[in-house]
């Protein structure tokens, strides 16, 4: 992590390589034309970078004193990142990982940026897809430049020295230099033009579960993520904006808030009012004493039906973006045997991170300082320099580890809210969002609506399908300037447009309802919404069909090897033709998405009362060559559990342009005593490595409503699942499942300590 | 003021009485292991030890503490049962992002503690009130049951 630190340092021998070397991906979410080259060179020095006698270039930098730091272009927010970048680096440049301590880069669009995403970003599954070669070529050039510094010293070719774990050896005569050593004399190599990379079969890092470099200070405590960050003389300050969507800040009476304690300003923004206190307490304090009146604008009678309502008008009424476009489509489905139609609706979502939205600023005369952990570092540092007027290389920003970013960091919104409190005062002041304004102000994956057709031939299998998806830009939303309207924005359509599926007659469209609300990206939002479309119309063209749904996948991806392999390996180790107990259902989900191949199969019950029980869940995936199995065994049981989370509870829905949830007890979060056993099994690939953090979460709700067809006999067609349709005829109980456990240790702790106050009453 | 026993260490705050304990180990303290989550005791990543029992610091009123001895993160290690979770977390990788699992490592080592063969619907009812938004769960599961093999 970088250090909180205020006086920016200097490389001192930067080289330029890798010149030339974009990357060339296979996806884009944000589209042609924007194309940023990771590991670009430059002889610039950047704030906040680590210096080193040998910095051959953006990535790695190695002391006279042996110590090996490794800069990594993208954040760690839980997925791994640091440990699967600091792999292939390490792999090349032959050290151990325990040799090398990993830190964030500092804010760079030119040196850091993911190609894909157009910047410096972490996000859409792409950071080990994305530096797979440039971070290995960096690891290699190196090595090489070390061992040329070696065979120099000794006066040997340099292919009679081998490198192995920091330290290079004269294999003939036994003579070994430490990479430390050699730091020197390495940066005045010049840099090799041609690097090979190591075969496969010779890697001794990438393929094995190399131990996480950023749990150790975990399990104690011993981390700093952004909100446990403190300076000297920083105040605490908590905020609440306008709570219809869009709204300003209206009059404020704050004479009671600057009686709290502790309270030392109160400061007032154009949709948002902010306490600073001492503590986060007293702002709270304060926060709640203050009488404010909002001007609600043109939110005011916002509701959820009148969004839906507004999307299926468009859906049915407006010309939509066509997306792809094969065969005769009309010409099919006029000669179909049987035609299936479906209508699914897919509700806003939050991100609710377990790290409350938080921000530290420090606004100076000349400069701005900021500690933050963010998913795009650059982005954050713009925003801070709009608000504050200072020139970009006066804002510096220290990224932080991050407890959870699911997409809500990928915005940096609340870094300029908290500019804009910092620019106020003259201390350095922590903004902490609580909960409520974390659900009530997110910027929201978006809602869906989607009609779904397909004609079966007379042996069933589909002979065309159409989808037509409607629903708002997440890339309009986030594109500055946003998103033509009559262009096809690749992430409403991703999952949808490409089933990996043979169907030669197909048509996939979109039609563009931006809502009223802000809308970005969510863990695997595109894949997330339309494969839920796909793979429970799947499911339902199969029954239609009289087919069993494993059968009739493995029918449509008879060109399709891959989805092929996941499917049968998911079908065998799920058991899936083994008869279940009545009440139980299993049900499959197929895709293909952010470059992995995934089939997972859920197996559930469903009581009289309808509630879900999630028993077992078998996953088998093809993501390419596997850099750490364990990451990515990890980032499945978590991103299954993400997506079961919102296909069983989540769901934001607004009432007078107020969001109506607001904080885990209406916003529910999968527990432990409702997640199911996981069973991961790997397809071995040698493709390229394929994304891996939002693979999973797209496999949740399709298999899910699959197996809970298969309990029930039920079609769920909206997300989240509602239990009160699956209730058995004379079953009268209320639906339990929204109301969360109260947990033992908060019944211990009502038990064992004499509540103070009324707070604990409230338990 | 009021007194408080920390993690072995006397202290003494001069807070509002109606504070609750976490934000006094936070903001007042500086312990920062104990997190903030959701300010309602509904997510459990304030979870501290009060006498070796589990409770949410984020509703504690700190007046309430009286004379029972706070543990916390940062202290864990230091108790047999915290030890053996701390390890059987990182040999099993339980972590993702981590910024629950203070709260966990709370819950579980408290379990552990007073119940060292804990069955799974043992482990149910401790650790249910933690929520993880990363999805640890399995692996939770897992590492207490290691740790209880330990």
């Amino acid at each position: 992590m970088s250090k909180p630190s205020s006086s920016p340092t200097t490389a001192t021998s930067r080289r330029a390589f890798l010149q030339g070397g974009g990357l060339l991906l296979g996806f884009a979410l944000f589209g042609a034309g924007i194309k940023p080259v990771l590991a670009a060179s430059t002889a610039q020095p950047v704030d906040g970078d680590v210096t080193a006698a040998f910095a051959p270039d953006a990535f790695i930098r190695i002391g006279t004193d042996g110590l090996i730091t490794l800069i990594l272009p993208n954040i760690e927010m839980g997925q791994g990142t640091h440990t699967g970048e600091a792999t292939l680096i390490a792999e090349e440049l032959e050290v151990g990982l325990d040799q090398v301590k990993a830190v964030d880069a500092p804010p760079n669009d030119k040196l850091y940026a993911t190609a894909a995403l157009g910047g410096q970003a972490t996000g859409g599954s792409t950071s080990m897809r994305a530096t797979w070669e440039p971070l290995r070529k960096a690891g290699a050039t190196a090595r090489m430049m070390l061992i040329a510094a070696a065979a120099a010293e000794w006066s040997v070719p340099a292919g009679e020295c081998v490198a192995r774990l920091g330290v290079v050896t004269h294999q003939p005569t036994g003579r070994q230099l430490a990479y430390g050593a050699l730091a020197d004399a390495a940066a005045r190599q010049p840099v090799p033009s041609q690097v090979t990379l190591k075969d496969p079969k010779d890697f001794q890092l990438i393929g094995k579960s190399s131990r996480r470099l950023d749990t150790p200070g975990k399990v104690n405590g011993a981390v700093k993520y952004g909100i446990d960050i403190r300076v000297p003389d920083m105040k605490v300050a908590t905020v609440a904006a306008c709570p219809v969507l869009g709204g300003k800040l209206g009059d404020v009476d704050d004479r009671a808030a600057r009686a709290v304690p502790g309270v030392r300003d109160i400061v007032r923004l154009d949709n948002a009012v902010a306490v600073i206190g001492d503590h986060f307490w007293a702002a709270k304090k304060g926060l709640e004493a203050l009488d404010i009146s909002w001007v609600d604008g043109a939110n005011a009678n916002l509701a959820s039906a009148n969004i839906m309502a507004a999307l299926k008008a468009a859906s049915e009424r407006k010309k939509p973006i066509m997306a792809r476009q094969e065969g005769d489509v009309d010409g099919r489905m006029k000669a179909a045997a049987t035609k299936v139609e479906a209508t699914y609706e897919l509700p806003f979502l939050a991100h609710a991170p377990m790290e409350p939205i938080n921000c530290v600023v420090h606004v100076r005369p000349d400069e701005c300082e900021i500690w933050v952990g963010t998913q795009v570092p650059a982005i954050a540092q713009g925003l801070a320099a709009q608000v504050t007027g200072l020139p970009l290389d006066k804002v510096i920003l220290h990224n932080q580890l991050i407890g959870g970013g699911f997409g809500r960091r990928l915005v940096a919104e609340s870094v300029a809210q908290a500019a804009a409190i910092a620019k106020q005062v003259s201390y350095p002041v922590k903004v902490i969002w609580t909960r409520e304004e974390d659900i009530q102000h997110d910027l929201y994956r978006p809602a869906y609506y989607d009609r779904i057709s397909a004609g079966l031939g007379a042996d069933g299998l589909p002979t065309v399908w159409v989808d037509h998806v409607a629903g708002g830009s997440v890339l309009g939303n986030y594109i500055p300037g946003g998103w033509p309207e009559d262009k096809l924005d690749d992430d409403a359509v991703e999952g949808a447009a490409k089933p990996p599926y043979d169907l030669p007659v197909i048509q996939v469209d979109w039609v563009r309802e931006d809502p009223p609300v802000p809308i970005t990206w969510w863990r695997g939002v595109g894949p997330t919404h339309n494969v839920f479309v796909v793979e429970s119309f799947m499911d339902e063209l199969a029954h239609a069909a009289g087919k069993d749904p494993v059968e009739y996948r493995r029918t449509l991806t008879r060109n399709q090897p891959r989805a092929a392999g996941v499917l049968e390996l998911a079908a065998e180790k799920s058991g899936w033709s083994t008869p279940l107990a009545a009440g139980m259902g299993r049900g499959i989900s197929l895709h293909d998405a952010f470059g992995s191949y995934m089939a997972a199969v859920l197996e559930i019950s469903v009581s009289p009362a309808g509630e879900i029980t999630l028993h077992r869940a078998v996953v088998a995936v093809d993501c390419g060559i596997t850099i750490n199995p364990n990451t990515v065994e990890a980032q499945i049981e978590g991103g299954l559990i993400f997506g079961l989370s919102a296909a069983l509870y989540s769901g934001i829905t607004f009432t007078d342009g107020r969001v109506d949830q607001s904080n885990f007890h209406d916003y529910r979060i999968l527990r432990n005593n409702e997640a199911p056993k996981i069973e991961i099994y790997h397809v071995k690939s040698s493709e390229s490595p394929g994304g891996i953090g939002e693979t999973a979460t797209v496999s949740a709700a399709p298999a899910l409503a699959n197996a809970i067809f298969a309990a029930t006999g039920k079609r769920l067609r909206t997300l989240p699942f509602n239990r009160d349709a699956l209730k058995t005829d004379g079953a009268d109980k209320k639906s339990v499942s929204m109301i969360p456990p109260l947990a033992a240790p908060i019944a211990a702790a009502l038990a064992s300590v004499k509540p103070a106050d009324t707070e604990l009453e409230k338990l | 003021m009021i007194a408080l026993n920390v993690n072995g260490e006397e202290r003494n705050v001069d807070v509002p009485e109606d504070m609750p304990l976490l934000w006094v180990l936070r903001d007042v303290i500086g312990l920062t292991g104990t997190k903030f989550g959701c300010g309602i005791a509904q997510c459990g990543a304030c979870t501290v030890q009060l006498d070796g029992r589990p409770v949410r610091s984020c509703v504690l009123p700190v007046a309430s503490v009286g004379a029972r001895k706070v543990t916390t993160i940062e202290a864990i290690g230091t108790t047999p049962a915290g030890k053996k979770i701390q390890d059987a977390w990182l040999d099993l990788e339980v972590i993702q992002c981590g910024y629950c699992q203070s709260g966990q490592i709370m819950s579980a080592s408290a379990l552990l503690d007073r119940n060292p063969a804990p069955s799974d619907r043992d482990i149910d009812a401790a650790m249910s009130g933690n929520i993880c938004r990363c999805g640890t769960y399995t692996r939770i599961r897992a590492a207490i049951k290691q740790a209880a093999k330990a």
